[in-house]
């Protein structure tokens, strides 16, 4: 019912829209990051925090702060309201906010399994994870020798499993197969959150497929940066982009074939949305790409919030708070390796 | 104080003034220290656009937060440990911050080594634990399963005995007789798993094997300690039977992925119980040594307990200090700290002193020094209240603080709020109660301060003297209304009417005639159970309403003349007073008129016709309702007055205002060229501090219309208003009636005990619950509306801000 969310959006999502527009009032602002970015050490960033809304995280954490302590204690902020919301929330807000985090999950599912390829502890990996990706079985993943077994041992508990139909191989693992697999469950796990969005319909739908599509975009583009000089072939490297978004179907077919990245600047710059960003870009250079994109993301994250009565602001502001604790992290690795010159290379401010 | 009136303190703020701080470096932390302790100087941040950080004493700070996070370290340990601090904090030794920093370093780490000491132990004592009831249960299961094994052999063997059966396996001996290596090599692995996690391992175990495992599982009946967290779960004992290397480590894994811990288990009957008792054994060593570690630990957290509220005490302190400190800037040769404040007048010298003493408590060279600073802002308001007033004045902050030196309504709140509630509360058993309730918390303010107290109880403490004051109003206004309980009494006297004759006791009022003087005091009782006693009492609470209105109305506006001629204000006395006190009292002044001429004279006018007709035809004859001659001259004149001022507000005020402004402008333009040096200076300064805003005609022309349009229909409404005087007053007592009718005298007519029982329990149920709290409840919350809306619209600006001195005592638990 397009347009008529106002009459009967409350009754279930009112309070919770309402906690997360408070949340999102928290976020740090661009005055925030211009007096962090004079931190000249790690506590000196505590100090500001402390009177940010990461105050209570922090303030128990004895002196000599190492940046992963304050990264880790701000996810744990960030978890802490999302366990929350997920608690209050009812069908189908409960599923909406749970599809958030299985990006999180295909990510610690990667992670482990490329650790235990490597010969690392699992214990060790377990932390590095993701609180948000985590599931009960997680640590077996270790077990697993081949993708086959992957799945029948672990994942088919988890939500991914629908995901799985596409890579199931008896290959056994290795660095280049999982990372196809890590953009295959991607790939269906983004399809698979956008039908779901579709379904919802409304000013979710909208904004959502928006969001979405701009993510699949991302990831196709990085994909084919990624790929070029490797030996994925082209029609592999067709499917594993997602089947929609802007650059869906002509797009795709441009980037598959593209061979340097100004070739793919070629192909990007049909699109208006994103003819800005390569605009930033010299010619030839990849690196601020991560950066430029982050920018338009946040930009339409933003955005989200402008429009009331929609599941989307749940999704920005999870999307908006990561990307302040990348901030955090970098600002925080850049004040600890004196590299102070550098800090602005990487924040992304949110206001 | 406008020269007239005695000094009222309460009634205008008291006279503040910005004064600079000029303290050497090495005494200034003593200085705010001992500030701190007077609490009459409110610091200015000089230093507001910086961030927390770059201050001056940013590392003294990080400093207090170390030292803060320790001690609620320490709490944290001490609440684990089931110690409370000592409130009673022994004041033995005055230490010093940077000592205290030092042992709070030593003890912290004191304690962190003997807590991983006792980690340790405890890690061991549970794995032990856990092994040993690995041992018993896992030995449990081999023996039940031997013995379920041999009966079975047995079993076999008596049936084989008679004859070869068919199931007889055939080739069984040359089975058992092959060689070794072809023999299925069994290997079990035994430990704990978490309860919660069984379910799920159980499945993965058998996925990942294929099935090819064998898994029991005993549920542990109590909670085990889990040796890596050190929290009590519950947990299985499982045991697997596997075949092959393969199996086993992934066994092994999916053992470690769900934290299930694994202990050796022998098969041997006669190791087992070896290994039981070796167990036990260092069980019970390991249990003494853990016992010694806590009683050595609880030692030492006595001894921090001790000291715990000082410490922490100081440590809230310092960082007071600290943060004060950067709000002050340094001076340019960084010898000396600005610092800016507002402070009373009547403080001055009690500063003078402290900074006096400061300088020599700390042996500087160079005293501090204070000077006032002229200045255009506005300075914090400030009333000096003591544990009676702060309460009323509570109410009236709760609207809006006063602006600096305008009066203060909450001197009147004093009197008119408990008033006011009393009005509508007027019953005085019920004021009784309040009271006895009320007194308990002002006859033992002593006690309850010092102690915590709920949220609901806090606040009723707090406002104990409100309500002590509304207590006693409501057994005076019950008097007036002559009701206890809804129960009327002759306490003054008989009443004034008998019957005329004896069988007139229900016909109300008609058979009665008057025999004495009137009642003395109230309303006299007779009034009571007739059927006129609710159109008698309704026009009586009605009417008294409208004088109370009125009269408080008034009040308000006068309150506003006295601000005017405070601030010397000419317009707001001619433009603003004059006419609302001539358009209020020619409308409802003149009604209050009536209502007395009425009550004087006994006449039967009504007085809604005279008040209605008086707008409709004001020339029309008033025929029967005439209360007095020359009424209707009167009335026209009345008319034609409230009509005039309207305009009368309206429309001088924003033209004579423009013509200030525009002459005010002109005469700087002039005035510059005959000045002296020094007076320029001034001039220039005062100028430009308040000289250049725009003077936007439109918009004061606006506010002055809404102004004037809100004080026109608001003496309607407000009037109108005060009739909740009226009708909560009649809601009390209709309640009460109803409650004492309808259920202790039904009650009482049934000649039964339990009845009767039951009656009063549901009676004094219904007494405290809906007439003593939510009554009192609504009544309070009416009176506030009246005084916040009625009363202080007429007056009151409520713009200004708190003083908020730095003060030690303030301090409290506010960062709890």
């Amino acid at each position: 019912m397009y347009g008529f969310e106002a009459l009967t959006f409350n009754i279930h999502g009112g309070y919770l829209e309402a906690i997360v527009r408070g949340h999102r009032a928290s976020l740090l602002t661009a005055a925030d990051y211009n007096n962090l970015c004079q931190c000249e050490t790690l506590d000196d960033i505590k100090m500001h925090l402390s009177a940010t809304e990461y105050g209570p995280y922090l303030q128990n954490e004895p002196s000599p702060l190492h940046t992963t302590t304050i990264v880790e204690k701000c996810t744990l902020k960030l978890v802490d309201e999302y366990k929350n919301m997920l608690c209050q929330a009812t069908e189908p807000l409960s599923t909406f906010l749970e599809y958030i985090t299985y990006g999180h999950m295909i990510d610690n599912v990667v992670l482990i399994v490329t650790g235990t390829l490597h010969e690392r502890d699992v214990q060790e990996l377990l932390e590095k994870c993701h609180p948000l990706g985590m599931f009960d079985s997680i640590a077996t993943l270790a077990v697993a020798q081949n993708m086959r077994e992957l799945y029948r041992l672990v994942l088919v508990d988890t939500p991914l499993a629908p995901y799985f139909s596409e890579c199931i191989t008896s290959e056994d693992l290795d660095d280049m197969n999982i990372e196809i697999m890590r953009n295959t469950l991607y790939k269906a796990y983004l399809e698979d959150f956008y039908r779901f969005c579709q379904k919802l319909g409304g000013a979710t739908a909208e904004i959502m497929s928006d969001l979405l599509a701009f993510e699949a975009d991302r990831r196709a583009v990085n994909i084919t940066i990624n790929s070029i000089g490797t030996e994925l072939t082209r029609d592999d490297r067709r499917k594993l982009y997602s089947n929609f978004g802007l650059l869906y179907p002509y797009g795709h077919e441009e980037l598959a074939i593209c061979e340097d990245i100004d070739q793919v600047r070629g192909a990007m710059e049909k699109y208006p949305p994103y003819q800005s960003i390569f605009a930033k870009l010299s010619y030839g250079e990849g690196q601020m790409l991560d950066k430029a994109f982050y920018e338009e993301e946040v930009k339409r994250l933003c955005l989200a919030f402008e429009q009331q009565f929609h599941y989307a602001v749940f999704f920005a502001y999870m999307r908006l708070r990561e990307q302040e604790i990348r901030n955090l992290m970098w600002i925080s690795e850049c004040v600890a390796q004196n590299q102070k010159s550098r800090v602005h290379d990487s924040v992304v401010f949110i206001f | 104080m406008g020269g007239c009136c005695p000094p009222m303190d309460l009634l205008r703020s008291e006279p503040m003034q910005l004064v600079q701080l000029i303290v050497p470096i090495e005494s200034a932390h003593l200085t705010v220290s001992y500030l701190g302790d007077l609490g009459l100087l409110q610091f200015k941040d000089l230093n507001a656009d910086k961030s927390p950080f770059q201050r001056t004493y940013a590392a003294q700070i990080k400093k207090c937060g170390e030292m803060a996070r320790k001690l609620r370290f320490f709490k944290d340990q001490m609440m684990k440990a089931g110690l409370t601090p000592s409130i009673k904090s022994i004041s033995q030794v005055d230490i010093n911050v940077d000592d205290l920093e030092i042992k709070l370093v030593e003890l912290e780490a004191e304690l962190v080594e003997l807590n991983a000491n006792g980690e340790k132990l405890q890690r061991a004592y549970s794995e032990l634990m856990e092994s040993k009831i690995v041992l018993q249960k896992v030995g449990e299961f081999f023996h039940a399963a031997q013995s379920r094994a041999t009966a079975r052999h047995r079993e076999i063997e008596s049936q084989s005995t008679g004859e070869e059966s068919i199931n007889t396996p055939l080739l069984r001996d040359q089975e058992m007789a092959s060689d070794p290596s072809k023999q299925i090599k069994l290997g079990f692995l035994c430990g704990l798993v978490p309860r919660d996690k069984s379910i799920a391992f159980e499945r993965i175990l058998f996925r990942a094997t294929r099935g090819n495992v064998f898994l029991r599982q005993v549920e542990v009946e109590e909670p085990v300690i889990d040796p890596a967290s050190g929290e009590k779960v519950e947990k299985n004992v499982f045991l697997v039977f596997y075949s092959g290397e393969r199996a086993k480590n992934k066994i092994l894994k999916i053992c470690e992925a769900f934290g299930a811990n694994r202990y050796s288990f022998d098969e041997d009957l006669g190791r087992q119980t070896q290994v039981i008792s070796e167990v036990t054994q260092s069980l019970t060593e390991l249990k003494t040594t853990i016992d010694a570690g806590l009683l050595h630990r609880g030692n030492l957290l006595q001894t921090i307990g001790d000291q715990f509220e000082q410490w922490n005490q100081l440590v809230r302190k310092e960082k007071a200090i600290y943060h004060t400190l950067n709000m002050l800037s340094l001076d340019v040769t960084k010898k000396c700290l600005v610092g800016e404040g507002w402070c009373p007048v009547f403080a001055i010298k009690q500063i003078q002193e402290v900074l006096q003493r400061a300088a020599i408590d700390s042996n500087a060279q160079v005293g501090a020094i204070i000077q006032v600073l002229h200045t255009k802002e506005m300075p914090p308001t400030f009333f000096r209240t003591n544990k009676f007033t702060s309460a009323f004045q509570e109410i009236v902050d709760a609207y809006g603080v006063a602006r600096y030196q305008e009066a203060n309504p909450g001197v009147y709140t004093i009197i008119t709020f408990p008033f006011l509630f009393a009005v509508m509360f007027g019953d005085w058993g019920h004021g009784i109660c309040l009271l006895l309730a009320t007194l308990v918390f002002v006859l033992r303010e002593k006690k309850l301060s010092g102690q915590k107290l709920g949220d609901i109880t806090e606040m009723i403490f707090g406002g104990r003297y409100v309500i002590l004051m509304m207590a006693l109003f409501s057994i005076y206004t019950g008097l007036i209304y002559n009701e206890f309980f809804s129960v009327p009494f002759e306490l003054f006297g008989p009443s004034a009417y008998a019957c005329r004759d004896l069988d007139c006791k229900d016909a109300g009022t008609v058979g009665l005639i008057k025999v004495r003087d009137a009642y003395a005091f109230g309303v006299d009782p007779v009034w009571h159970g007739t059927r006129t006693e609710l159109p008698f009492l309704n026009s009586l609470k009605m009417k008294l309403s409208i004088l109370l209105g009125v009269a408080q109305m008034n009040l308000g506006i006068i309150l506003s003349y006295f601000n005017a001629n405070f601030f010397k204000n000419g317009l707001n006395i001619w433009f603003q007073f004059i006419p609302q006190m001539i358009f209020l009292n020619s409308l409802f002044g003149y009604l209050s008129l009536l209502i007395i001429v009425k009550w004087w004279t006994g006449s039967q006018a009504d007085l809604y016709h005279i008040m209605i007709y008086m707008f409709l035809g004001p020339t029309e004859d008033l025929g029967e309702n005439r209360l007095f001659p020359g009424q209707d001259r009167l009335q026209q004149v009345l008319l034609l007055l409230a009509l005039v001022s309207v305009p009368w507000m309206l429309l001088p005020k924003p033209f004579l205002l423009k013509k200030q402004h525009e002459e005010r402008h002109q005469g700087h333009s002039y005035a510059q060229l005959e000045i002296t040096d020094e007076s320029f200076f001034q001039l220039e300064q005062s100028h430009d501090s308040h000289g250049h805003e725009e003077f936007q005609f439109g918009e004061v022309f606006v506010h002055q219309l809404i102004h004037t349009i809100e004080f026109v229909l608001g003496a309607v409404s407000n009037t109108a208003s005060y009739l909740r005087l009226w009708a909560l007053s009649l809601a009390h007592s209709e309640l009460s009636s109803v409650f004492y009718e309808k259920v202790l005298l039904l009650a009482w007519g049934f000649n039964n005990v339990i009845i009767l029982v039951i009656g009063i329990i549901v009676f004094i149920a219904a007494t405290v619950g809906v007439l003593l709290v939510m009554e009192t409840l609504s009544a309070f919350l009416h009176a506030l509306r009246l005084h916040w809306v009625e009363f202080q619209n007429k007056f009151y600006e409520g713009d200004g801000y708190k003083f908020f001195p730095f003060s030690f005592v303030l301090l409290g638990d506010e960062d709890e």
